[in-house]
């Protein structure tokens, strides 16, 4: 590069390397965060990736079934779902405050609202297994539908129950997180990481929401 | 592993009736009597592919060479990620044992090949051995692997991105580093598509879901109680990782011949900037030309005419990096190590490979050239051997700094001219046996009046095959000889400039001894005007 004409001592090269530094030149992330916290960032993406072409496997035999059924009522699914979003939505705030609570090292904080999240999370699961309660009774399994293509209790199945083990894990997660920051073992960039988490889980929620629920609704 | 494998295919091609009484110990059902039967013949040839393309291809340039040298070229201790490194090595290694099991069952190994296409791989047991324990285990190791390779690739790119050592800029990054990032993002990015395709097999074939299951299939005189599903969709999501999966073999390959293009033609690499772009290239193109892989499967002529015109786009990014290896080579002061030699090797086979896909790549000679023989040829010359030869080029490159001893080099040139001749003595006449419209995965050619002229070149390629395998066996020689009696390495035996070499052979457990090196310069400056030596270190203030 342009430092063949350095020809003073091992320093003055040096000085003329460091004035000439910036965020890519290495020695530190250019983005000024922390390892961990970018493996978060790729792990999602890579994540969002999966249920992309799960979503796009769904719309895909979607578009090629000729009797894809609209099950859904406004009452009482729409609702209820509605009510989960709700729940998911409410505890996405309620990270946002635990990771605020983190960043001002008010430990004990952080983990009630934390706790709190992760009652939004659970909250969430017992409503949506509920859901899936009423869909088994009136017969729609992984390999059936009584509404036509079989694909439907398979499509909806596989969705919402990836995205309801992303949940699950994710409660796990935050309660590990919680626990190990209010004794004071991790610090407040572990949490903001296990937000980003949460936070990616609300989001897939966003579009499974609208494309297996709301596209399907019965109007009449 | 693969390569018993695939020696087992070619003699079962040219003597289908051959006795071999080790078969028979793996499996009485496949080999009765130790004569392969033509779907135990299907089952070999689905674990040669998958051994190869994932386990190796995928495996060894990047999760090997890319986990040592990547930290140590970029002047860090470690990776990123140390502890998710070693998961990602265990997690690999329990994906290859899960496969490897579909040996040891009664069925045997699937025969749906590599690809796994449904409705065949779907439908479970009435298609045919393997297919019902074995598909499984298949699909398991798969969706293991993927994890494994999607965590390998997050701390590769966390890597690069955050430990490179101070005034290591991007620019200065060896060529072999932007591989080795741009492959991770590749495998970031695509592994998870097939993640998510692999669940939805598993669940066709234990859930019965029939995402992939059209209605009203009859397998083997079953009814198959499955419908609405489409097995296009699996070639779809399949082909969107597979693509991609082609340059994940094949970029750390182009990295390595970079870099020792340059060092042992003792000149600067030939236009480092366009090198990167074309690897970005490559890898961005690579994810909007699966099509090219479904022709036949019906598609529009419109969207075979754009899949088509995309996948020529890809000859100008490999052109640039063809046209860049000659400009480094020509009116250097060329030395001619091993490592050298199948760098070279890698580029001829990079062309030869690369050329037929500029065939394949046109819907209308496609159609003629699909399941033939010369696809076969193709993609072994390209993303098979190529990027074996890069394997190769890099194991005589850094096994002094591995190991702390030089690899024999007489042994090596032996290895090298004869793999070198004998794969294009096997790959070569593969494009005329798929001229003549030889279908590939048959496994029994004698009963076909069309193909009987062609098994005098089939003859040709097994005996090339027997040379070139058996010559290995020279190679595993001379590392474990070496390994131990080889000549002592010095800390830079081959006068390179990146920071690998500036430390011991082999390289102490933190790489650097707590020194944190400081990088002034670019990582080719070979022949550099006034300066003492004909290479400057990556490090040297002058």
């Amino acid at each position: 590069m342009a430092t063949h004409e350095l020809t003073g001592t091992p320093g003055a090269a040096l000085d003329a390397a460091v004035a000439r530094e910036s965020a890519w030149s290495g020695g530190g992330s250019p983005y000024a965060i922390g390892s961990k916290k970018l493996g978060m960032w790729l792990f999602i993406i890579s994540d969002a990736i999966t249920f992309s072409a799960l979503l796009i496997a769904y719309s895909y035999v979607r578009v090629a079934s000729n009797d894809w059924p609209m099950p859904f009522h406004f009452w009482p699914s729409i609702i209820k779902t509605t009510v989960m979003t709700f729940v998911l939505l409410t505890s996405s705030v309620t990270m946002v405050m635990a990771v605020h609570a983190g960043k001002l090292e008010r430990r004990a904080t952080a983990a009630k609202w934390i706790a709190a999240t992760m009652l939004g999370g659970l909250t969430f699961i017992v409503l949506h297994a509920l859901e899936w309660r009423d869909l088994i009774h009136e017969g729609v399994r992984l390999f059936q539908s009584p509404w036509g293509t079989p694909l439907f209790g398979a499509a909806f199945f596989t969705l919402t129950g990836l995205h309801m083990t992303h949940v699950a894990i994710g409660v796990v997660y935050l309660g590990t997180v919680a626990t190990l920051f209010a004794r004071g073992r991790l610090s407040s960039e572990d949490v903001e990481v296990s937000g980003l988490y949460w936070h990616f889980v609300d989001l897939v929620w966003m579009f499974i929401f609208p494309l297996v629920y709301l596209l399907s609704v019965r109007m009449s | 592993m693969g390569l018993l494998l695939s020696i087992l295919i070619r003699i079962h091609l040219i003597a289908p009736q051959a006795k071999i009484p080790l078969l028979e110990l793996l499996s009485h059902t496949g080999a009765p009597g130790g004569v392969m039967s033509p779907e135990y013949y299907l089952s070999l040839l689905t674990m040669h592919g998958t051994i190869m393309v994932f386990f190796v291809l995928t495996t060894a340039p990047q999760s090997g060479f890319g986990n040592y040298f990547l930290p140590i070229q970029i002047g860090a201790e470690d990776m990123a990620f140390p502890r998710l490194n070693m998961l990602s090595f265990w997690v690999t290694l329990a994906g290859l044992v899960v496969l490897l099991a579909a040996f040891f069952i009664p069925d045997g190994p699937p025969i749906s090949g590599w690809t796994a296409y449904p409705p065949l791989s779907a439908v479970g047991g009435a298609s045919g051995p393997g297919e019902a324990v074995g598909q499984n285990l298949w699909i398991i190791s798969i969706a293991i692997f993927c994890l494994a390779s999607m965590l390998g690739a997050l701390n590769f790119i966390a890597t690069t991105l955050d430990l490179r050592a101070r005034g290591l800029s991007l620019g200065r990054l060896p060529l072999t580093c932007w591989a080795w990032f741009i492959t991770a993002i590749l495998a970031l990015l695509s592994f998870a598509v097939l993640l998510a395709a692999g669940a939805l097999l598993l669940l066709d074939r234990v859930g019965g879901t029939s995402f992939f299951v059209p209605g009203g299939l009859i397998v083997s005189d079953k009814i198959i109680h499955h419908s609405g599903g489409s097995p296009l969709l699996w070639q779809h999501l399949f082909w969107f990782f597979g693509h991609p999966e082609v340059y994940i073999a094949i970029l750390p390959g182009m990295g390595v011949t970079s870099h020792i293009l340059s060092t042992f033609s003792r000149k600067p690499i030939f236009g480092y900037k366009a090198m990167v772009g074309a690897m970005a290239t490559i890898g961005c193109l690579g994810f909007v030309v699966w099509g090219h892989h479904m022709f036949v499967s019906g598609m529009s002529p419109y969207s075979a005419f754009a899949f088509s015109v995309l996948t020529m786009a890809i000859a100008v990014p490999s052109a640039i990096k063809t046209f860049n290896w000659l400009g480094t080579i020509v009116g250097g002061k060329l030395r001619f190590p091993t490592a050298m030699l199948f760098a070279l090797g890698f580029v001829s086979l990079f062309v030869t490979g690369g050329l037929s896909g500029i065939f394949l790549g046109q819907p209308p000679v496609d159609i003629y050239f699909h399941d033939t023989y010369f696809v076969l040829a193709h993609f072994h010359m390209i993303m098979g051997v190529a990027a074996i030869f890069g394997i190769f080029g890099g194991t005589y490159f850094w096994f002094p700094k591995m190991f702390g001893r030089m690899l024999n080099e007489t042994l090596g040139k032996i290895h090298f001219w004869v793999t070198f001749v004998g794969v294009y003595a096997i790959f070569m006449p593969m494009h005329f046996l798929g001229l003549e419209g030889h279908p590939r995965r048959y496994s029994e050619l004698s009963g076909f009046e069309f193909l009987k002229p062609l098994m005098g070149v089939h003859t040709f390629i097994s005996h090339a095959a027997f040379v070139t395998g058996a010559i290995q066996l020279v190679f595993i020689f001379n590392l474990f000889w070496s390994m131990f009696k080889g000549k002592k390495a010095a800390e830079n035996p081959w006068e390179a400039t990146t920071l690998e070499w500036t430390v011991p052979s082999p390289p102490p457990h933190d790489n650097f001894a707590g020194r944190h090196p400081v990088v002034l310069r670019g990582a080719y400056e070979f022949s550099v005007p006034g300066a003492a030596k004909d290479y400057v270190m990556q490090d040297s203030p002058k």
